[in-house]
């Protein structure tokens, strides 16, 4: 298993994250991704890219640097962000029921590794 | 056709959800074929009808195709949805020239340029409508025909009324602001980790976010958006919907939990709604 698909295999076994992906943070492209069947990867990094943007933006404008860790929550579910470096950013897709705590460390400790 | 808009043409076929069209429809509308420009960049607009790049491209089109009424509409469109985007401004300020209002063209572009100072193009075409401007003292002002130019985005409101609804910040409170869908902060303010004022600049870059993340929630299944938090460095951010057409961003040095930020947004939420008449 390479690298990446092993980052992406802990972090999918959090408890309650129904996937994971690396995809480019600028064009918002698929680089690697495990996900639960009927889950579009693409969607997921298109999206994710373009809130981003619009957030490491605003961050900007704050006169801080680009976020390390982004939550979007929803009523039924969360979509988590970590930025890396080189453009890449490690993405999760979790339920209501997800221990998002340790999603985030996990995910901050895996896009650490990549770099 | 060309290597480059055959690979970004492959690219787009194999992944349709992509951003790819961006630069489709750019390199087709650079190489003179508009009219697939227009189509590509359409057909992404049905996708990302939110994406301000993609209006500010559309712009750009049809200003090539000379429909000057639909390109401004692009514009104010792409703006909208990204109040800093110097290229809508200045596609804006190139109309009202064309309008002959000297005076509105001026404004636009001057905006451009406190946004996006490098760029050479605005300066020139700034100092191009200066010249005019001097040229012609007395009367530079020709009413634009209606169906051609519209008020452009009004700026934010004055600092009395924005400061009205939360306290000042203090030590390790960056501040609390309340913004519209706009881009316009209607309360509140911000303070950068140096101190700087950067209320007006922050609320112009959340212009659009809430209808992304109601966007992506959304399409992603995960039912109606409730809050974004953000972590960075200098400080801990915490954005959250009191109404659909407005938001709230709180920011925090990283010292506190983000959980407990995410408590004082709620209550500041609360007391938005209270105060825009908003019933419980």
């Amino acid at each position: 298993m390479s690298p990446t698909n092993a980052v992406l295999e802990r972090v999918t076994r959090v408890p309650g994250v129904r996937g994971s992906l690396l995809i480019s943070g600028t064009d918002g492209l698929v680089v690697a991704e495990r996900l639960m069947d009927g889950i579009d990867g693409r969607a997921i990094a298109a999206l994710a890219a373009n809130l981003i943007q619009r957030l490491v933006r605003a961050t900007a404008g704050a006169g801080m640097r680009i976020p390390t860790f982004v939550h979007l929550r929803g009523n039924t579910g969360s979509v988590l962000a970590a930025p890396g470096r080189n453009d890449l950013v490690l993405v999760a897709l979790a339920g209501v029921d997800a221990n998002l705590g340790l999603a985030r460390v996990e995910m901050l400790d895996a896009v650490g590794r990549l770099a | 056709m060309t290597d480059d808009i055959r690979a970004l043409t492959a690219r787009l076929a194999d992944e349709p959800s992509s951003l790819a069209f961006l630069e489709l429809g750019e390199a087709l509308r650079r190489r003179g074929q508009v009219d697939a420009a227009y189509k590509v960049v359409r057909g992404g607009l049905s996708r990302y009808p939110g994406l301000a790049d993609a209006h500010d491209l559309l712009g750009r089109i049809l200003g090539d195709q000379g429909d000057l009424a639909g390109a401004f509409d692009a514009w104010a469109d792409a703006l909208r949805f990204d109040p800093m985007r110097s290229g809508a401004l200045k596609g804006i300020g190139f109309l009202y020239f064309r309008a002959g209002n000297v005076e509105a063209a001026l404004e636009h572009l001057q905006r451009a340029a406190d946004i996006d100072p490098d760029d050479q193009s605005i300066a020139q075409a700034l100092a191009r409508v200066r010249a005019v401007k001097r040229a012609t003292p007395v009367s530079t002002h020709a009413e634009p025909a209606a169906d051609t130019i519209a008020p452009a985005p009004a700026m934010a409101g004055t600092t009395d009324v924005a400061t009205s609804l939360f306290p000042r910040p203090e030590n390790g409170d960056q501040g609390v602001m309340l913004v519209d869908g706009n881009g316009l902060r209607l309360s509140g303010s911000l303070r950068s980790p140096t101190n700087e004022d950067v209320g007006d600049r922050v609320a112009a870059e959340l212009a659009g976010v809430s209808k992304e993340a109601s966007r992506t929630a959304k399409l992603l299944g995960l039912g109606a958006w409730v809050a974004i938090a953000v972590e960075s460095p200098e400080g801990n951010l915490f954005l959250v919907p009191p109404t659909p057409q407005t938001l709230l961003l709180t920011v925090r040095d990283s010292s506190l939990p983000m959980a407990r930020l995410g408590l004082i947004a709620e209550r500041a939420a609360r007391d938005a709604r209270a105060w825009l008449g908003v019933p419980e």
